[in-house]
């Protein structure tokens, strides 16, 4: 929508976190989110990083409705909804992606045929006509062109037997053919050398679109010389402590985490 | 109950019962009865004879006790041997069978009617103690090929009934064996002649209908020289608070050159969710790879019966013969199952690959037996065993018993086993691609299982498909 009076346009809010507190589902006084808040705009790239244990994975996962944190408090709106009010499979198909930090093995089902069934899970949700192998198979043709990688993947059983590296590409590739709305990186670049990670940012990159965000979460400064963030956000004790543009991720890179956590403990 | 395991247990889908009169013998067992049976049948007293010397035999034996099985003692006086629905006497066409037998078996996914028959497969069908319809049998007659009923082969092939019959599993065998060999009421009759591979797909579908009563049939399939044959059976029974017997015996002949593939989808009744009802399949299938360069594949996907006790297995006698065993084994609510195989190998250079699936769900018990002997003379025998167990939920159990009895030091062996739980974070991974969780169920355990689906023809791996609940797509080819 057009705000008019001659001011800068940017995207609709996709993702607007509240106050947001969550704990181990299996442990109400282990509260890992301590009163989030983030918002993110179609079209931008925000960056979470934060010291180990603060919280980044767990934020990660609370926004996928992972079942081993429970939601204490806070709200979630995306795309105008309430994203805590969905199982996760909805999430998933109103377009929320994790791309996971520990991807897991499904021994004995091919690669493709598992990114067909969740393609047209996701068809299928939106009303769309679901995908026979053929028209598939050129879907993925255009993808895997788009970001530039081969199709030695597709018939192997989904991350079995995959290396650190592979599994962490393939998150990209499900990534490229679901198209969310939302992306969530959970560490996309830990066990990732040097080409592996320029590789995984470039496809990241690539996908870029107006309508779509995505949010990266990462212990180093590394990834963000390739994926550029709109935002950078700091956090610790289960909140965010402090955001900035992307010359906050240098300042980290540079002076570590120290230097803000006692801004954490006295906020 | 997690939906994980909501998903696998599903109700039963064939527990329904045929209203038709039958022709039944008094229940109990004894040698009068015995006589009745084989007199029903128009028996040559060979026959009478042998079933004779098999009860007898049985007399002397006790159940056995070594399965890692539990049920109450069996009342064998509180069964009913033969049962059959009421119709004319003798058969020349399908127009002269009972409609509503027609009709069950339509019901059941098998129509013998000739416009609707299945293509490319030819069916026997076996309805309690009898067999009231053979499809395509003129049609493989043209080929030399008989398939017809046990009772018809008894009546029009003696010479080949005599020759065969207890050649692999002698009356003798064992507790169930004897049993059947005693009291057997028919089941299916194949041989192949030589050189020839069968262009149909042969099968045999046995319902259990009538109450109190057993099933107990034999299968007797003989491939001649250089001859090809993939045979598939099916079963099922309907919903019922008593425990029925079904004790079957299949024997598998391959003579040099040969190949028998044997498929199986067991689906009898498996009981409720407490455990109430369902049968006890007590089976002995075995095969002889008699001739060089033979071959025999079993391929088993066993989710019915209150307890399954079977071990398919293969005796390779030719040098140079194959033994192939695939199974996947379900057992949900109450379900025990102790299953596996036995691998002999005599000849020179043989063969053998087993690779076993366990699923448990629910409180099932899941057994997994199985014996690989390499005798002194094989030389250069190989096996490969591969046995892995799936767990759902964490009421249920997965068993391992693997015996290895090796008498020729050139043997190779391998064996690879693995237990694995459906996991949350299986699941949840699947459900963040947008995948149901019942849908993330059936991937999971389809991967699991894919070996196995992948040697089933593919008219059974739609049956398999359909009793898992899950898709094949992705897992065959």
């Amino acid at each position: 929508m057009k705000t008019g009076s001659g001011k800068r346009e940017t995207g609709n809010v996709l993702l607007e976190i509240r106050g947001l507190t969550a704990t181990v589902a299996t442990d109400a006084k282990k509260e890992i989110l301590r009163g989030l808040d983030l918002t993110v705009k179609a079209g931008e790239v925000h960056a979470i990083m934060g010291p180990n244990g603060s919280g980044k994975s767990t934020l990660a996962a609370v926004l996928a409705g992972h079942p081993a944190y429970a939601v204490t408090g806070g709200s979630v709106i995306y795309k105008g909804r309430d994203l805590l009010d969905m199982d996760p499979e909805e999430r998933a198909r109103e377009g929320v992606f994790l791309a996971f930090q520990y991807p897991v093995a499904i021994r004995g089902i091919t690669n493709s045929y598992f990114l067909r069934s969740a393609l047209n899970a996701i068809r299928k949700h939106r009303g769309q006509e679901e995908l026979d192998p053929l028209d598939f198979l050129s879907v993925l043709e255009k993808k895997l062109k788009q970001i530039g990688w081969d199709d030695s993947f597709l018939n192997r059983a989904v991350n079995d037997g995959f290396s650190g590296g592979e599994k962490k590409r393939n998150e990209i590739l499900q990534m490229a053919v679901l198209e969310p709305t939302l992306a969530i990186l959970d560490e996309t670049d830990s066990g990732l050398d040097i080409d592996a990670l320029k590789t995984v940012a470039e496809a990241v990159n690539a996908l870029r679109r107006p309508d779509s965000a995505t949010v990266v979460v990462t212990h180093y400064q590394r990834l963000l010389n390739y994926i550029v963030p709109d935002r950078v956000h700091v956090l610790a004790g289960g909140r965010i402590v402090k955001s900035g543009g992307k010359e906050l991720a240098l300042e980290l890179e540079d002076k570590g985490y120290d230097w803000i956590k006692p801004e954490a403990v006295n906020a | 109950m997690t939906s994980i395991e909501a998903q696998v247990l599903q109700p039963y889908k064939y527990g329904f019962v045929t209203d038709i009169e039958s022709e039944d013998v008094p229940l109990g067992l004894n040698e009068d009865i015995i006589r009745l049976i084989s007199k029903k049948k128009g028996e040559p007293s060979f026959l009478l004879e042998w079933r004779l010397k098999a009860y007898r035999h049985w007399l002397t034996l006790t159940e056995p006790t070594w399965a890692n099985i539990h049920h109450a003692p069996i009342d064998y006086q509180a069964i009913r041997y033969y049962s059959a629905p009421k119709q004319q006497k003798k058969l020349d066409s399908l127009e002269q069978v009972d409609p509503k037998l027609l009709e069950t078996f339509d019901k059941l996914g098998i129509p013998l009617a000739e416009q609707k028959r299945l293509s490319g497969v030819a069916v026997d069908a076996v309805f309690d103690s009898v067999s009231v319809a053979t499809t395509f049998k003129a049609e493989l007659a043209k080929y030399g090929i008989i398939f017809c009923a046990f009772s018809d082969a008894v009546r029009n092939h003696p010479d080949l009934v005599e020759k065969w019959l207890g050649d692999v599993v002698p009356a003798s065998d064992n507790y169930f064996a004897a049993l059947n060999s005693a009291v057997f009421s028919d089941g299916s009759f194949c041989y192949i002649p030589k050189g020839v591979r069968s262009p149909l797909e042969l099968s045999t579908y046995f319902r259990i209908n009538a109450s109190s009563t057993g099933q107990f049939e034999r299968t007797l399939i003989i491939a001649d020289e250089g001859s090809h044959v993939s045979y598939l059976e099916g079963c099922s029974a309907p919903v019922r608070d008593e425990n029925q017997l079904h004790a079957a015996v299949v024997e598998l002949i391959a003579l040099d050159d040969a190949t028998i593939k044997y498929s199986t989808i067991q689906n009898w009744y498996p009981g409720d969710e407490n455990g109430k009802g369902g049968i006890y399949n007590f089976v002995t299938k075995r095969g002889a790879c008699r001739g060089k360069n033979s071959k025999i594949s079993w391929t088993q996907v066993e989710t019915g019966s209150a307890i399954t006790w079977k071990y398919p297995g293969c005796i390779l006698q030719g040098d140079n013969s194959i033994g192939e065993f695939y199974s996947v084994a379900v057992t949900n609510n109450r379900q025990q199952a102790d299953t596996g195989t036995k691998m002999i190998h005599m000849g020179k250079n043989t063969r053998s690959t087993i690779v076993s699936k366990g699923i448990s769900a629910g409180k099932g018990q899941n057994t997994y037996r199985g014996l690989v002997k390499i005798l002194k003379g094989a030389e250069d025998a190989r096996n490969y065993s591969q046995c892995d167990s799936m767990l759902i939920g964490d009421q249920c159990g997965a068993h391992t018993f693997p015996y290895i009895d090796v008498r020729n030091a050139s043997a190779i062996m391998e064996h690879e086993a693995s237990t694995s739980k459906i996991g949350e974070d299986q699941i949840f991974y699947c459900k963040q691609r947008g995948l149901s969780a019942e849908d993330a169920v059936s991937l999971i355990v389809n991967g699991f299982c894919k070996e196995v689906f992948k040697e089933l023809p593919m008219e059974f791996a739609v049956e398999a498909q359909n009793l898992l609940g899950i898709s094949l797509e992705g897992s065959v080819g």
